[in-house]
């Protein structure tokens, strides 16, 4: 397959840490508007992985190609969650002293540089765009509360809303559910469904029933490279995904 | 029109900070100058210059506030930008005093004299003109922070690592001071100062001057402080302080924000070591000492960090303590000072402008339950502050 009709590339990469071999010969394609779930047991590369694709990890060997033309191992974080990359990370990471509105003003896109922060003033349309958020993420009534008070699982979503507010072509979403109830699963895989459908994400996450409800093409990661990908089904009858990480 | 425009960028216990400075800054030189010395109204001179110097270390107090209570970057070494503002400040006061000198050198310092140099090093040209020399007290500290932190932020020091070397940039400092051929006057530094402006720098009327002058400075830095902080700029440095890697992966350049920051931070607490100076009369070499940078945190870390108004009270109590058990009890003071910072460490994390703040936060919360409403979880102020985290 070519880089170019792709939107994220990684091919033939390598990452060891003190001899460790963290990612091992990892190859990924994930196409424009597709959504994939990544899943593998502990160790098996998959936050490494997210680290290389946004720029925090520099890989020592392979290609990793954004929207088949930009090469992201020539970037810094900065500058590729602005070519259009979020983030979710595994802990819930928002802004604890914010409020939940100032934490989706502070994702936004727009302007980055410190003079333009300085003299900020909110339009009408970034308000609006704000409102939208709130609503998708179910925290309308909760606007002006610290992120710090929020639930684990309010804190996930506020998270989800900062990605969306960032408007990104690929959301990397790390353990979206871990930590929430049923009911919070269940309205997570609807929301990162509906959001599948103007962009990419991909998900990483240890929870089944969760992929199963996301409905999607599976990756299984071992040992810093691709097990098996395929259907969820196809991925999980996969003999040797059952002996290292579906258990025995 | 303008108090709008000031109350937008100002909150309340701003506005009332500024608003006693600004009184401050007004009635204490009246008092000074105008009531007679019997009146129990009467402010006499030195309690003048006391109370000056303390709200110039009030000013470096806010200044540090800003870097390290609102961007997280503990700095340990801002008494070495206080310190080069003073000897900016220094370097003015000694070309003013001119033929006067025990030497009588109309150009070149006592110093120079007595180590026999026969003309003036080119860095000290320029400071006859005071305008120069207080362009200096903000570009010199400024330069130094902005070439500091162009080196440190890129290269993503933080946590312990930076204040390390904060420390070692204030050390390295004092050394070069405190060395004759670095052309400061060494180990003595700089002083016997006659006048500034043309105004005696002794007399009465001059000192309230410096006073006034110190108090509206403060009063200034409160509003820029203020103005930072509720700016978005400021929500992205309370978003760097607590969560630095989403900031980055938000896209947002966390080295340039520091920096902006940081070097405004550096030129404040230069503009207060120049108003220190005079008032004090001297600046040698010991105000690098790193103890002095090192106190200025027991400041902040007293009157409450991330508060802007905090450090203030803070600077001003530990330093009339300091006065007064330095004066009654020399020996414990080292002690009092010691156990201060183990106390409000344990018990105050917040700091006393906390304390109040999460007293009047209860307060609310009781008056809340007793309606019956669910009570608003939104702390009355910007005080939270997360745990401590060690550097990454």
């Amino acid at each position: 397959m070519k880089a170019q009709d792709t939107l994220l590339y990684l091919d033939g990469v390598s990452v060891s840490f003190d001899g460790f071999r963290a990612i091992n010969n990892l190859s990924l394609v994930l196409q424009t508007g597709e959504m994939r779930a990544i899943i593998g047991p502990n160790g098996a590369g998959k936050t490494t992985m997210m680290d290389i694709i946004t720029g925090k990890t520099k890989p020592d060997a392979g290609d990793v190609y954004f929207n088949g033309e930009v090469d992201l191992t020539r970037h810094d974080e900065a500058e590729i969650a602005l070519l259009g990359i979020g983030r979710k990370f595994q802990k819930p990471t928002v802004f604890e002293s914010h409020t939940v509105e100032d934490n989706l003003v502070l994702a936004l896109s727009g302007p980055r540089s410190a003079f333009s922060a300085l003299f900020h003033r909110q339009s009408a349309n970034e308000a609006e765009r704000i409102e939208d958020i709130l609503y998708t993420i179910r925290l309308n009534g909760k606007r002006d509360w610290l992120a710090a008070n929020l639930s684990h699982g309010q804190k996930q979503w506020l998270e989800i809303g900062m990605l969306l507010a960032q408007d990104p072509k690929l959301l990397l979403v790390d353990e979206p559910v871990a930590g929430m109830t049923d009911a919070e699963t269940a309205e997570t895989a609807k929301l990162l469904r509906e959001i599948a459908k103007t962009r990419s994400v991909l998900v990483v996450e240890h929870d089944m029933h969760f992929v199963r409800e996301l409905d999607v093409k599976v990756t299984c990661l071992h040992e810093g490279s691709v097990l098996a990908e395929g259907s969820l089904d196809f991925v999980s009858n996969d003999q040797r995904v059952i002996e290292v990480y579906l258990g025995r | 029109m303008i108090t709008q425009w000031f109350f937008t960028h100002v909150d309340r216990r701003g506005g009332i900070a500024i608003a006693l400075l600004v009184a401050i800054a007004l009635l204490v030189p009246l008092s000074n100058l105008l009531l007679p010395q019997t009146s129990p109204l009467h402010i006499p001179t030195y309690l003048v210059s006391l109370i000056g110097k303390y709200l110039t270390y009030a000013l470096l107090a806010v200044a540090l506030d800003l870097v390290w209570g609102f961007c997280g970057i503990l700095s340990l070494g801002h008494g070495a930008f206080f310190a080069l503002g003073g000897y900016a400040m220094g370097m003015y006061l000694m070309r003013q005093i001119g033929p006067r000198g025990v030497y009588a050198d109309p150009v070149l310092p006592d110093f120079m004299v007595f180590l026999n140099w026969k003309e003036l090093p080119w860095f000290w040209h320029g400071f006859d003109n005071f305008w120069f020399a207080a362009l200096m007290v903000v570009l010199v500290p400024g330069a130094l922070a902005f070439g500091f932190g162009w080196l440190a932020f890129r290269s993503r020091v933080t946590g312990v690592y930076l204040s390390i070397i904060t420390q070692a940039l204030t050390y390295a400092l004092l050394l070069a001071f405190f060395r004759n051929d670095m052309g400061f006057g060494g180990n003595n530094g700089l002083t016997d100062f006659k006048d500034i402006l043309g105004f005696n720098i002794q007399a009465g009327t001059t000192r309230s001057m410096l006073f006034a002058a110190t108090a509206l400075f403060l009063a200034l830095a409160v509003f820029v402080s203020s103005f930072i902080i509720r700016s978005k700029l400021g929500k992205v440095l309370v978003g760097v302080r607590d969560a630095e890697s989403r900031m980055r992966f938000l896209g947002y350049r966390v080295d340039r924000y520091k920096l902006f920051v940081w070097t405004i931070s550096a030129m404040m607490a230069g503009i207060a070591g120049a108003l220190y100076v005079p008032q004090v009369g001297i600046i040698n070499p010991s105000e690098f000492e790193p103890a002095n940078s090192i106190e200025a945190v027991i400041w902040v870390a007293v009157g409450g960090r991330g508060t802007i108004i905090g450090p203030i009270i803070g600077a001003v109590l530990v330093n009339f303590g300091k006065t007064y058990f330095t004066a009654a009890f020399p020996e414990i003071w080292l002690f009092a000072l010691g156990a201060l910072f183990i106390i409000v460490t344990l018990f105050l994390p917040k700091g006393i402008l906390g304390l109040y703040g999460s007293w009047r936060t209860k307060l609310a919360d009781r008056a809340a339950r007793k309606k019956d409403s669910a009570p608003p979880p939104v702390a009355a102020e910007n005080v939270h502050l997360p745990e401590p985290q060690a550097a990454e």
